[in-house]
């Protein structure tokens, strides 16, 4: 195998009126270690997918080893030695490796001669810088054998230019080192070329020959790696920001903490801690975002405080009592949530508007003199109220909430749960997606709530809105705190850093 | 049966006969089932297929005079079924749960229409293999009368699992139950996949069908499933969807069903319905200890709809 090059010129993407990508260029050397480095959002998947062929570009050229090529499909990448490895795994768990890789070859025998291909296996598991076990199920292996069956397996379909999305997520950081270091001597030999997109400066620093930072579908610029320091990556990667628009608050000083998180950690879908022993305080009348690319913990970390998530281990203290997200003492404490995607976390899809409006407070009075009875017509008249108080556009309370656009669900949702008072508001990527005036409005509501003392945790992907709203900033990283800084006088490269693990 | 001669030892020895006796509609509509899943789709309506086969079956062998032309029959009408539930899953916004439990009360109904005339005469019966002949004991010998179709059963247990595991149809078949995206990828047509998949193992559950009604209890009625159908598929989760195991698993409730009649050879007349719960006690059991609501079960196809 010969590393091939790879040059993407002038790629444009448009999802309805954004631009995904926008006139980007990269040049990647055969034999290349290069990195793309970027916020989320940056354009970087939409890059590797466009050149992969998942994407139909709207304009772009690729020229492989000088030549232009005509990718419209992932097979055509395929055909011509690109190969793509994922975040999340593609290895079919109830599979063997050796089946796994069998298959993944396409041309199969209608009946499978499993003696040689296993040994034809263990022969070029004898030509590679590490392997997994042949015949184990790939649900059985460690998420570190599970990442390097996946880059062997594209080594094995004779790829010879492998695009990484994000490679090292999963990894333990020594797991980490041991994949990219071995890598690094596949594509110093020669024998491959490698693309990854990556978060985290370490890792650019010690294996990356070159890297390529976009930013919001632009091209920043591609430079060799000796000619940058993190200072000038971080800067690159979230831009100048000096001019900190700050939405306009009361000053006040903050009270008392309203939430305790002491030593809390939580685990994901698959049981590793995604969130480590984390320590916060939020007080009365701040709000505290929370800054981190993606896949850091944050997820884990608002649905454990929302109830959606068992805790693994330490504790959560609302007014000092322990909190463990049930009914009762979200209502006793007034605890108030607004996650990601309301509409399939905050609403029931189905119901109508004025329900889901009245889901937190359908068994009080006065929509239900007992508890056992409900009452529609009080119901649907502090539905009313709040669809014209917080201007959500539906044909009526009575209509799904299904139907409503994005910008509305999350009006109503944050109707329901700011119209209790709330002493503590949870809020996680309220904006994501969202037209200009309702960013505006749902930004500024937030901000009421804390100006009459609501405690508010602001989880974020978008570091402006973080850099906006909020009091005090908190970086995470890996589920821990990387940074936590005064936001007047936060350091943008600093924060940059922090989220990508420096 | 009078096991009294041979004293508690009948017990034993009338599960095993029971186990070979009543275990083989067990046996071919786990497998088919069994298939069936490991393509990715649930079907339900397996009962109702064993009851069309096990009608279609008996009229063939009355009208035909040959038991087996009934057998091959029922295996076509159930693959049919299968067909007719793949097709219906693959439109859009079909559930195929809903399709399986729809098709099922439409098996059975239809059943119960067509096979009326068929309940009074006598058709045929399937014989059996005396494989028992070597003793002297006659509840032996009456135990180890076996019919050929729950050889055919075992000998496609073991074919199925080779044929997962060894053969590029097998491959693909596992591939779409376990990622649409990989079997795409590998330009596996999916939806042909499990409408095959489907199909065959309906037509499992037909010739499962013919041997009720043409072999034990061997007549046709509208009593005749129970419910095996049903038992199957739970049999298949307990199988953890391994042919092989859907095998063990249908000896051990057929065995289960033949307590109740064992147990009142030997004089335990008390609670005689209570032992014949024995099998769906033994399913309600099966679920509860296998399933967890923290983790999927281990072996369940991941495309599978009903276990996600």
């Amino acid at each position: 195998m010969t590393a091939p090059s790879l040059e993407l010129i002038g790629f444009t993407k448009r999802f309805g009126a954004m631009a995904a990508l926008d006139d980007v260029s990269v040049r990647i050397g055969a034999g290349a270690f290069h990195a793309l480095l970027g916020e989320n959002g940056a354009g970087k998947s939409t890059l590797v997918k466009c050149a992969m062929g998942y994407y139909a570009a709207d304009q772009g050229q690729i020229l492989l080893n000088g030549r232009e090529v005509e990718i419209a499909h992932p097979r055509q990448a395929h055909e011509l030695g690109l190969g793509m490895v994922y975040q999340h795994f593609t290895l079919v768990p109830n599979m063997t490796v050796l089946e796994n890789f069998v298959l993944s070859r396409g041309d199969l025998p209608a009946v499978i001669d499993w003696v040689s291909e296993r040994r034809a296996l263990k022969s070029f598991f004898e030509t590679t810088p590490f392997t997994v076990p042949i015949d184990t199920p790939v649900a059985d292996l460690a998420a570190g054998q599970k990442q390097k069956g996946e880059i062997l397996r594209q080594l094995y379909l004779k790829r010879n230019l492998l695009i990484l999305d994000e490679p090292t997520s999963v990894l333990t950081p020594d797991e980490a080192d041991e994949v990219l270091t071995t890598l690094k001597k596949l594509t110093t030999s020669g024998q491959i070329t490698i693309v990854t997109i990556t978060h985290k400066f370490r890792e650019v620093n010690t294996y990356c020959d070159a890297v390529t930072v976009l930013r919001r579908g632009q091209l920043i610029g591609t430079k060799p790696t000796s000619e940058l320091d993190n200072d000038i990556m971080a800067e690159m990667m979230v831009g100048r920001r000096e001019t900190r628009t700050v939405v306009e608050r009361e000053a006040r000083a903050p009270g008392k903490a309203v939430l305790k998180l002491e030593g809390l950690s939580v685990a994901d879908n698959v049981g590793q801690l995604a969130v480590e022993e984390l320590a916060l305080d939020i007080r009365a009348g701040e709000i505290v975002g929370v800054a981190g690319v993606s896949g850091n913990g944050q997820r884990e970390l608002v649905e454990a405080l929302a109830g959606q998530r068992n805790v693994e281990a330490g504790k959560m203290l609302v007014h000092g009592e322990v909190y463990t997200a049930t009914r009762p003492e979200m209502v006793r404490h007034k605890v108030a949530c607004l996650p990601e995607e309301p509409l399939r976390n905050a609403c029931v899809a189905d119901m109508s508007v004025a329900e889901n409006i009245a889901l937190r407070s359908f068994d009080q009075p006065p929509s239900s003199p007992d508890g056992i009875r409900l009452r529609r017509s009080p119901m649907r008249e502090t539905a009313r109220k709040l669809i014209e108080a917080y201007k959500v556009k539906t044909p009526g309370p009575d209509a799904a909430i299904r139907g409503l656009s994005g910008g509305n669900v999350q009006r109503a949702v944050l109707a329901r749960e700011l119209s209790s008072e709330g002493d503590l508001l949870i809020v996680a990527n309220p904006c994501f997606g969202l037209d200009f005036a309702a960013v505006a409005e749902i930004r500024a509501r937030i901000v009421q709530a804390r100006n009459r003392g609501a405690a508010v945790l602001l989880v974020s992907e978008d570091l402006d809105e973080i850099l906006q709203l909020s009091d005090r900033i908190v970086v995470m990283f890996d589920g821990k705190l990387a940074l936590q800084t005064d936001a007047a006088t936060a350091d943008v490269g600093a924060i940059g850093r922090a989220m990508a693990g420096h | 049966m009078d096991g009294s001669d041979l004293g508690l030892w009948g017990v034993p020895l009338a599960m095993l006969a029971g186990a070979i006796r009543v275990s083989t509609p067990f046996i071919f509509v786990s497998l088919g089932e069994c298939l069936t899943e490991r393509s990715g789709r649930i079907n339900l309506g397996l009962e109702g297929t064993l009851m069309m086969g096990a009608m279609t079956a008996y009229g063939t062998a009355l009208l035909s005079g040959s038991p087996w032309l009934g057998v091959l029959v029922a295996a076509g009408v159930g693959l049919m079924l299968g067909a007719l539930h793949a097709a219906l899953c693959q439109l859009p916004k079909v559930n195929d749960i809903a399709t399986g439990i729809g098709l099922m009360l439409f098996g059975t109904g239809l059943a119960f229409f067509l096979g009326k005339p068929y309940i009074q005469p006598k058709a045929p019966n399937l014989g059996a293999l005396d494989l028992g002949a070597w003793s002297s004991i006659p509840q032996v010998q009456q135990a180890l009368q076996v019919n050929p179709l729950f050889l055919i059963g075992i000998v496609l247990a073991f074919a199925l699992a080779w044929a997962l595991k060894n053969t590029r149809w097998g491959l693909i078949v596992r591939l779409a139950g376990e990622s649409v995206d990989a079997a795409l990828a590998i330009g596996a047509s999916v939806g042909r996949v499990r409408l095959l998949a489907t199909a065959v193992g309906g037509a499992f559950a037909g010739i499962g069908g013919a041997f009720l009604s043409l072999y034990y209890p061997g007549s046709w009625n509208e009593g005749l499933s129970s419910g095996q159908g049903l038992m199957a598929v739970a049999l298949v989760i307990f199988a953890r969807w391994d042919p092989i195991r859907c095998l063990w698993a249908s000896l051990l409730f057929g065995a289960a069903g033949a307590i109740s009649p064992a147990l009142q050879s030997v004089g335990v007349t008390q609670g005689y319905y209570l032992f014949s719960a024995a099998p769906y006690v033994l399913t309600l059991a099966l679920m509860i200890a296998t399933c967890s609501p923290a983790r999927s079960l281990r072996g369940a196809p991941a495309e599978l709809g009903a276990v996600k």
